[in-house]
C-alpha cells in the first residue's frame, strides 16, 4: 500500500522524525487558505503514487500567495504518468544546504533489513547506483538483532555526511528504522533529507511503503487504504475482496492462484491473445466469490471471452461449478465462458456443469486448448 | 527415500480446531500422513476427529514424540506458532497460512537460523509438502501425484505445483517429493534448500523448478545448479507477459526497476542449463523427454 508524500510525512512525525509543516488541499482556494495559514513562501507539491512529479511540473515554489493560486492551478489536474493530480500538498519552504538519500527496504536475497544512506541524494537513487555505486552507503540489518546507534554512526561515517550533519542524522536515522519496523512498512525512504544553511537535518520527502498484510495491528492503515488510486475496475474487485489487475486485453480471465493466475496470462499470449485482467480468486473460492468475480469481469467493456482456469487445492471443483451457475443465474453474461477444471473434485464439478454447455458455457480438457479456445471466441 | 518427510515423520498440526486445519487435517490422515493430533492452549484433552488435542506442541512431543508440525493458525498468531514449535524441537515446521506480515516472517527467519539450526521452516503461505503415496503435509490434493519417482518438484506457486505433479502424472510420471516454497518475500525454505536435498537423494533423477517473477530466487538458483547440481532440471517461470510494478498476487511476485522479469530468470535459467518450458505442459513435455532417457 503506497502512501502520498503527506500521509508519508504525517507517518514519519507519528515517530518524531521532523518534517516541514503544510496541509493537504483539494482546490486552489484550499491551497490558497493553506498557505495564508502556514505564512509564505511555500511549495506546492502535486501528491500522486509514482515518481517524477518534479520534471513533469508537479512541485513548485511559491513566494507569495498569488503564486500558489497560480501554480495549485496548473497542479491541480495535471496528468503525470497517467496520475490525474487531485490532491496538492502546501509546505512551508525549506533552505537546502545539501541533499541526502536514506531509506530501509528488505533485502530478500540476504533476508535481512538493508538499509542505504547516500550523500547524494535529490535524484533517483536508481541513477546513483548505476553511475556511482560507491556513494551508497549500505547497512544489513538483522531484525532479531535490531539497529544500534554504534551501528548508525558508523553507517553515517561510511557515507562521508559532514561532521555537521552527524547528530541530526543518528537521531532521523534511528527513528527511520524504528518508523520501519514498528510501522511493518515495505519500504521508507527520504529523499531528500537535507541539511539546511543552518545546519539542520530535515525530512523533505517521503515515500512510504506499507505492508498490506499487518493491517490487523494497524487500524490506521484504513485511513490510507482509501485513498489507494485503483482503476474502476480495480476498486470494484477490491471491495469484493478480489486480486485484480487491468490490462488492455480482450479476454477476460479468473484462476485460483496468483501462480497458474499469470501462467494463463501467459499462455493466453502464446496462442495469439490479449488477457484483459490478472483475476486470482484465492484459496477456498466459494460461489460467492466466483459469482463476485464473473460479475468484475462482465463489467469490463473490452471483454471478448472469459478463460476460467482452476486447478482445485483448497479451492473445490463442484463449489467452483455452483458459483458458475449461480453467476448465470444472477448476472447475463455478455461473453462466452471457457472453463478448465482440475484437481480436487474436478470430475463432481465437471459433471455439474454438463448440462449447462453451450454456446454461452464451453468446457477444454487442458489449459493450453481452453486458451486457445477463448482467443479463437475473441475473433467471434 | 524422498526429501524432509517420510511416512514415520510424526506431525501435529497447529490450528487443527479451526475449519480450514479440521478439513486438511483430515485429508492429510486419510492420505497416510503420520498425524499424532494438534495444538490448541485450552483445549488440551479433546480430540478432533478422533484427533488428540495437546495443550501445546512441547506436550504433544512429550506424548508423543512428534518430530514434525503444520500451521494453520491465522496471520497474526502465525509468528508465536513457529517460534513454539521451534522451541519445542520440531525438525519440521510447515506455514501453510498466508497473509503473514513480512516482519514477521523476516524476524522468525532469522531467529530460526541463529538459535534454532535444527528446524527446517518450510513457507509460510506455501501448499506444503507431499511425498507421494506416503505422507503429505498440506493442502495439496494427494491424487494428482503419481508415487515413486523420479521427478522432484519445487514451486514458489502452489496451484502452479499442482499443475506440474498432476502434468507429469498424465505422462504417467512419479513424484519423489513436492515441495511448494511460497511465494512471500522471505520463504523458509528456498530453491537452494531444495536443489541441494534433491541432488543428495539417490530415488530423485531429475528436478522440476516452477518459478515466478519478483525477487532473485530464480537467478541465485540457476547460480547453484551451474556449480552444484548434477541431475537434469526443467524449469517454468510464470509471468512472462506480468506488466512491471504490478503486484501478481503474492507478496513477491512482483516486476519492479526493471528487476525480477521472467525473461531475466528464464536466461540465467538456461544459462546453467537448464531447460525452460513456456509454459506447465511443454515443461512436462521437457521433463517427459528427459526420464524416457534415464
Amino acid at each position: 500500500m503506497d502512501l502520498f508524500e503527506y500521509q508519508g510525512k504525517q507517518f514519519f512525525a507519528e515517530y518524531g522524525m521532523p518534517v516541514s509543516p503544510g496541509e493537504i488541499a483539494f482546490s486552489v482556494d484550499e491551497a490558497v487558505a493553506a498557505a495564508e495559514k502556514l505564512g509564505t513562501p511555500v511549495m506546492v507539491k502535486a501528491q500522486v503514487h509514482t515518481g517524477g512529479r518534479g520534471k513533469a511540473g508537479g512541485v513548485k515554489f511559491a513566494a507569495t500567495v498569488d503564486d500558489v493560486r497560480e501554480h495549485a492551478t496548473n497542479i491541480l489536474g495535471l496528468d503525470i504518468k497517467g496520475h490525474i493530480v487531485k490532491r496538492v500538498w502546501i509546505e512551508k519552504a525549506s533552505d537546502i544546504a545539501e541533499e541526502y538519500y536514506a531509506s530501509f527496504t528488505l533485502d530478500r536475497s540476504a533476508k535481512k533489513h538493508l538499509g542505504m544512506l547516500s550523500k547524494e541524494g535529490g535524484v533517483e537513487i536508481e541513477t546513483v547506483a548505476e553511475e556511482n555505486p560507491d556513494a551508497i552507503a549500505k547497512i544489513w540489518v538483522d531484525p532479531v538483532v535490531g539497529l544500534s546507534e554504534d551501528d548508525v554512526r558508523g553507517w553515517i561515517a561510511a557515507a562521508n555526511l559532514p561532521e555537521a550533519a552527524v547528530e541530526g542524522s543518528v537521531d532521523i536515522l534511528q527513528k527511520l528504522y524504528t518508523a520501519y519496523v514498528e510501522g511493518d512498512a515495505d519500504m521508507v525512504e527520504i529523499n531528500p533529507l537535507i541539511l539546511t544553511p543552518e545546519g539542520v537535518v530535515h525530512v523533505l520527502d517521503a515515500k512510504v511503503t506499507l505492508d498490506g498484510n499487518s493491517e490487523f495491528r494497524h487500524p490506521e492503515y484504513s485511513a490510507y487504504d482509501e485513498t489507494q488510486t485503483r482503476d474502476e475496475r480495480e476498486a470494484a474487485a477490491h471491495e469484493k475482496g478480489l486480486q485484480y489487475v487491468g490490462l488492455d486485453g480482450s479476454v477476460g480471465v479468473i484462476a485460483n492462484g496468483a501462480g497458474l493466475a499469470m501462467s494463463t496470462l501467459d499462455v493466453v499470449n502464446q496462442v495469439g491473445g490479449k488477457p484483459a485482467n490478472f483475476l486470482d480468486i484465492g484459496g477456498g473460492a466459494n460461489a460467492d466469490v466466483m459469482a463476485g468475480a464473473l460479475e468484475v469481469i462482465n463489467n469490463d467493456p473490452n471483454v471478448k471471452s472469459i478463460f476460467i482456469n482452476i486447478f482445485g487445492g483448497i479451492t473445490r471443483g463442484e463449489e467452483v461449478a455452483e458459483g458458475i451457475i449461480e453467476a448465470m443465474k444472477r448476472v447475463k453474461i455478455d461473453s462466452p465462458i471457457v472453463i478448465r477444471l482440475d484437481g480436487t473434485n474436478a470430475q463432481q464439478g465437471r459433471d455439474m456443469l454438463a448440462p449447462h454447455l453451450g454456446d454461452a458455457l464451453m468446457m477444454e480438457p487442458t489449459m493450453l486448448s481452453a486458451a486457445e479456445k477463448a482467443v479463437s471466441l475473441v475473433a467471434g | 527415500m524422498a526429501i524432509f518427510l517420510d511416512e514415520t515423520t510424526k506431525v501435529v498440526y497447529q490450528g487443527l480446531t479451526g475449519s480450514t486445519g479440521r478439513y486438511y487435517g483430515n485429508l492429510n490422515r486419510e492420505y497416510g500422513t503420520n498425524i499424532v493430533g494438534g495444538t490448541h492452549p485450552k483445549k488440551a484433552g479433546t480430540d478432533v476427529d478422533g484427533m488428540p488435542i495437546f495443550a501445546s506442541v512441547a506436550d504433544a512431543k512429550a506424548e508423543t514424540g512428534c518430530n514434525a508440525s503444520c500451521v494453520f493458525v491465522p496471520p497474526p498468531a502465525v509468528k508465536g506458532a513457529v517460534m513454539e514449535a521451534a522451541e519445542a524441537g520440531m525438525e519440521l515446521v510447515v506455514v501453510i497460512t498466508e497473509g503473514v506480515p513480512a516482519h514477521d516472517e523476516a524476524w522468525f527467519y532469522n531467529k530460526l537460523a541463529a538459535d534454532y539450526p535444527g528446524t527446517r521452516l518450510l513457507g509460510p503461505n506455501c501448499p506444503g509438502i507431499i511425498n507421494p503415496g506416503k505422507a503429505n503435509i498440506g493442502i495439496t490434493a494427494g491424487h494428482i501425484a503419481k508415487p515413486g519417482g523420479p521427478v522432484g518438484v519445487v514451486s514458489r506457486s502452489g496451484t502452479l505445483t499442482y499443475q506440474a505433479v498432476y502434468e507429469l502424472k498424465e505422462k504417467d510420471i512419479g513424484v519423489t517429493t513436492s515441495v511448494g516454497i511460497g511465494g512471500d518475500p522471505v520463504p523458509g525454505t528456498n530453491f537452494i534448500d531444495c536443489l541441494a536435498a534433491f541432488e543428495a537423494d539417490p530415488e530423485t533423477k531429475a528436478i522440476m523448478m516452477i518459478g515466478e517473477i519478483g525477487g532473485s530466487a530464480e537467478e541465485e538458483a540457476a547460480e547453484y545448479i551451474k556449480a552444484n547440481v548434477t541431475k537434469p532440471v526443467v524449469s517454468y517461470v510464470a509471468g512472462v507477459t506480468a506488466p512491471p510494478g504490478k503486484k501478481m498476487g503474492h507478496a513477491g511476485a512482483i516486476v519492479s526497476g526493471g528487476k525480477g522479469t521472467a525473461a531475466a530468470k528464464m536466461e540465467a535459467l538456461r544459462d546453467a542449463g537448464v531447460q525452460v518450458g513456456l509454459n506447465p505442459t511443454e515443461a512436462g513435455d521437457l521433463m517427459a523427454e528427459i526420464v524416457k532417457n534415464l
